[in-house]
């Protein structure tokens, strides 16, 4: 799996509570999770995320197990999530939906072209490729699936 | 040799596994997603209906009709496929399946990050998404990667008025946000033998703010005794020797009491360095500090005099809510200017009653102080139930009397 996109970078231990606030959750409809993302970290945020990757720093995704926030990212038009390290719950939801959630330490300059290569396994930044952490085999499959319903729906 | 997770997961530190789940269970919060994932898998199949539960406890009752509606759709269901259901006021989902449901040995699976508490009894128990959990709902297991343990060494017991509130936050600090990320923790020694139920339940519960995927006690004595209650012969697990990636040794005699400060649940300072802050609200309960002895501990320091500041008490469940009611606490809690709330999370997740103003400060007895989590603009402090009672009683952080 491939993939290409302009940065946006943040600070480490962003939980859930900041990608979502549990205000908004409430709702079946995504629109409303997109349309409050990052509110209370940065609003500004929201229309730089289209055709972004997201280079965080450590424990990205931590706190509350809630998947509106990999959802909203998602929806938001985030092509992936590159950070050094993820917390367990956003790492198994964001493959579960089938957004890309890299483990690789990045410096990060806002607005440069980040491309990736899940298969053959880096991430690169500047012109240099970095290696990443590769996906268990199980992972790989889910996400080459496009998340887990669309697996179950191929494995039934 | 193996750890506990090792043991009950069956494969050694660094393994994927596919394991049967014995309990999973999911919120009126994770449900509703997870019965839309469920559908959009395309199956009407339901791996076994007893060993799944959907157990309302976030916003209780509902608090407008957009809530309503959601919850009565995800309620209808509950009913209509005979899972194991419990509607508002029954209580937390983690102290629900706290009262004499897990047991040692079981894979318990929560869609709730708070899952790790029910780790306590000696289950392997942790929290999953939406998704995972629908997928769980169709198969009845789902997969895991065996984590590796840090070994929490507890030696001594507490003195003055320190609680095991105080050293979940003690080794939060000291693991830092992610210091446990894909680890289990394994509370074991002397000190950890000595410790009741409750206190076990605190402690697991904060594992996940260090990035945990588990926190886990050795079911013993105290654990067959506490689920014998609910008519459960439960066999001792013995520790075997086995190999920690980490150590962390804490003296329970050491610990004093401790606050965690805005805006991370690891910064966290003794109660002293803070005395005297001015508070707001004073917030007692959920799934970590909601349990009868923590009224019943709250109700003998405030009992006989008034609260200085509004104070909201969330009993964890219904039984914690009868048992207060039954030994007279709630009496003492009422007329000592106390308001309570119906069993559930109350104010700790943001969404509904409670919530804070902008500039209010709240000193609560949960597990998170997020930026803006209880409200746009609020403070979080987080103490034991003894500080928080002590606070209460002057209007801002104070230290608990010796006990």
């Amino acid at each position: 799996m491939q993939g290409v996109g302009h940065a946006v970078c943040l600070g480490p231990d962003i939980d859930t509570d900041l990608v979502i606030a549990g205000r908004y959750l409430r709702t079946k409809d995504h629109s409303q999770w997109v349309a409050h993302i990052f509110e209370d970290l940065d609003p500004s945020l929201t229309s730089r995320l289209r055709g972004s990757v997201i280079v965080a720093g450590k424990n990205f995704g931590c706190g509350s197990s809630r998947e509106q926030a990999a959802i909203a990212l998602h929806e938001a038009g985030v092509v992936a999530v590159v950070a050094p390290s993820f917390a367990r719950i956003f790492f198994r939801n964001a493959i579960n939906i089938g957004l890309p959630a890299i483990e690789c330490s990045l410096n990060c300059r806002d607005g440069q072209k980040i491309r990736f290569d899940l298969t053959d396994g880096w991430v690169e930044a500047e012109g240099k490729k970095h290696p990443i952490h590769p996906l268990s085999p199980r992972m790989q499959e889910i996400l080459a699936a496009g998340g887990l319903v669309n697996y179950w729906k191929a494995h039934p | 040799m193996s750890t506990l997770s090792e043991r009950i997961l069956g494969a050694p530190a660094g393994e994927y596994v596919d394991h049967k789940v014995d309990r999973a269970y999911v919120h009126d919060g994770t449900g509703v997603l997870t019965l839309e994932t469920w559908k959009r898998m395309g199956s009407v199949r339901l791996s076994d209906a007893n060993r799944l539960y959907i157990l309302f406890d976030h916003i209780v009752p509902a608090n407008n009709s957009t809530t309503a509606t959601l919850q009565h759709e995800l309620r209808e269901f509950a009913c209509g496929s005979f899972l194991q259901f419990s509607d508002i006021g029954g209580g937390i989902c983690h102290q629900i399946m706290s009262e004499g449901v897990v047991l040692p040995n079981e894979v318990v699976v929560g869609a709730d990050s708070h899952s790790c508490t029910l780790g306590a009894f000696g289950a392997f128990a942790t929290g999953v998404g939406a998704t995972d959990m629908a997928a769980i709902w169709l198969t009845g297991e789902t997969w895991f990667r065996v984590p590796e343990s840090i070994g929490i060494h507890l030696s001594g017991s507490f003195q003055g008025g320190a609680e095991a509130k105080d050293l979940a936050l003690s080794y939060v600090s000291r693991l830092g946000m992610d210091g446990g990320t894909y680890c289990a923790l394994e509370f074991v020694g002397d000190g950890a033998g000595t410790l009741g139920m409750e206190d076990r339940l605190v402690l697991t519960n904060l594992s996940v703010e260090t990035g945990a995927k588990t926190g886990l006690f050795y079911a013993d004595e105290i654990t067959g005794k506490y689920l014998a209650t609910a008519g459960h012969m439960v066999q001792p697990q013995v520790p075997e020797s086995c190999t920690y990636i980490r150590n962390l040794e804490f003296d329970l005699d050491d610990i004093v009491p401790m606050v965690a400060v805005p805006h991370r649940v690891d910064t966290v300072k003794p109660v002293q360095d803070l005395a005297g802050l001015p508070i707001n609200q004073v917030f007692v309960g959920t799934c970590t500090n909601g349990r009868y002895p923590d009224l019943a501990r709250f109700a003998r320091v405030v009992k006989g005099r008034k609260v200085a500041v509004r104070t909201i008490i969330v009993p964890a469940s219904r039984a914690v809510l009868s048992e207060a009611i039954r030994t007279g606490v709630l009496t003492d809690l009422v007329e000592a200017g106390c308001t309570i709330g119906t069993p559930g999370c109350g104010p700790c997740l943001g969404s509904h009653m409670g919530v804070l103003g902008v500039g209010e400060v709240c000193l609560s007895t949960a597990n998170r102080n997020f930026k803006n989590r209880m409200g746009i603009g609020g403070e979080i402090y987080l103490s034991s139930v003894a500080t928080a009672a002590a606070s209460a009683l002057e209007g801002e952080i104070t230290e608990p009397e010796v006990a």
